[in-house]
């Protein structure tokens, strides 16, 4: 030791030389301590492998909720387009079936209208030697009618 | 010129910092290590001593010297951090810290025999001991004595005591030392 100001007690032999091995102890585990990875060192390494977990687990979380979304989209679309689908069948079975009606029908007065046709023909192809009589038909009804009113 | 000038002068300044910075960082750590022997708490504290000693280098006049000047803020640091903890250091820090027993164990095996070296051991532990039923104050003047071999001079400009106070705390602190080692035989 190298003190100018020597204390009384710090000549004991015994005292002297525990003060010194107390010191070597202090500097050995102090140079100890200093040798070794520094806190923020330390911490960074502890935190790393957990960081890159995170990460991870990050990624992980995100490539499931981006999926969940694009299955969710994917059977929102498909649900859309059978529904499209369904309603342009039912659209194309309605015009179906108005087109078969609107057919019958036009049918069927294309039937009257023949029918009509004939008889109006018919009763025009009364042979003219025959029609004095076909009015005198005619007027003697309209007497009967007459008549009986 | 004028602010190459300042540039210059910050330049210096910083390269003077970093060679205090070099060559006191060993002892400012050793002394708080061997006040708290908490090796993450000494660093940690060591790393705050030099920060606030950068932020305040250029008000550093040179009255005393910079490892001084050093000192005295570590010792700072270290009374705050209790202060702040509201811990009864030696009482609680069993628990959390190093123990006693494993700071004895850092001796250096030199040329010893078993012998001497259990016997050094011994001695560490009983010093360590003492030291664990010292005042904070005490036992900053007895590491910065024992540890540090600092005159009483520079004692009392780290410590802000008067001489006649740092000789008093030695004193009684050597006749515990003595005492242990003494009832132990």
């Amino acid at each position: 030791m190298s003190w100018n100001d020597r204390l009384a007690g710090e000549n004991d032999p015994e005292v002297k030389q525990a003060l010194r091995n107390f010191k070597a102890s202090v500097e050995s585990w102090s140079e100890a301590a200093m040798r070794r990875p520094s806190v923020s060192a330390r911490v960074a390494a502890k935190v790393a492998p957990r960081g890159w977990r995170v990460a991870a687990g990050w990624a992980l979380g995100c490539a499931v909720a981006a999926a969940s979304v694009a299955g969710a989209l994917y059977e929102r679309q498909h649900k859309q387009e059978m529904a499209r689908m369904a309603a342009a069948q039912a659209a194309a079975q309605k015009a179906a079936q108005e087109k078969l009606a609107v057919g019958q029908l036009s049918a069927r007065e294309t039937d009257q209208d023949l029918l009509a046709a004939v008889d109006n023909d018919i009763s025009r192809a009364v042979p003219a030697a025959m029609e004095p009589l076909a009015q005198m038909m005619d007027s003697g009804q309209a007497d009967d009618n007459g008549t009986k009113q | 010129m004028q602010p190459m000038a300042a540039g210059a002068a910050q330049e210096i300044a910083a390269r003077d910092f970093s060679r205090v910075v070099e060559s006191h960082r060993p002892q400012i750590f050793r002394f708080l290590l061997a006040s708290l022997r908490d090796v993450d708490l000494a660093e940690t504290l060591t790393q705050e001593c030099f920060l606030k000693a950068h932020r305040n280098w250029s008000r550093f006049r040179g009255d005393s010297s910079a490892m001084t000047w050093l000192m005295r803020i570590a010792i700072n640091l270290q009374k705050d951090h209790w202060r702040n903890r509201r811990l009864q250091f030696w009482r609680n820090t069993r628990a959390n810290a190093v123990d006693s027993d494993e700071a004895g164990d850092w001796l250096a095996s030199g040329e010893r025999t078993a012998e001497q070296q259990m016997l050094a051991r011994e001695q560490v532990a009983q010093v360590w001991k003492v030291v664990g039923r010292m005042s904070d104050r005490q036992r900053t003047v007895f590491l910065l004595r024992y540890v540090d071999e600092q005159e009483l001079r520079e004692i009392a400009q780290a410590t802000g005591l008067s001489e006649g106070t740092v000789k008093a705390h030695l004193s009684r602190a050597l006749g515990k030392v003595r005492a242990e080692l003494r009832g132990k035989r």
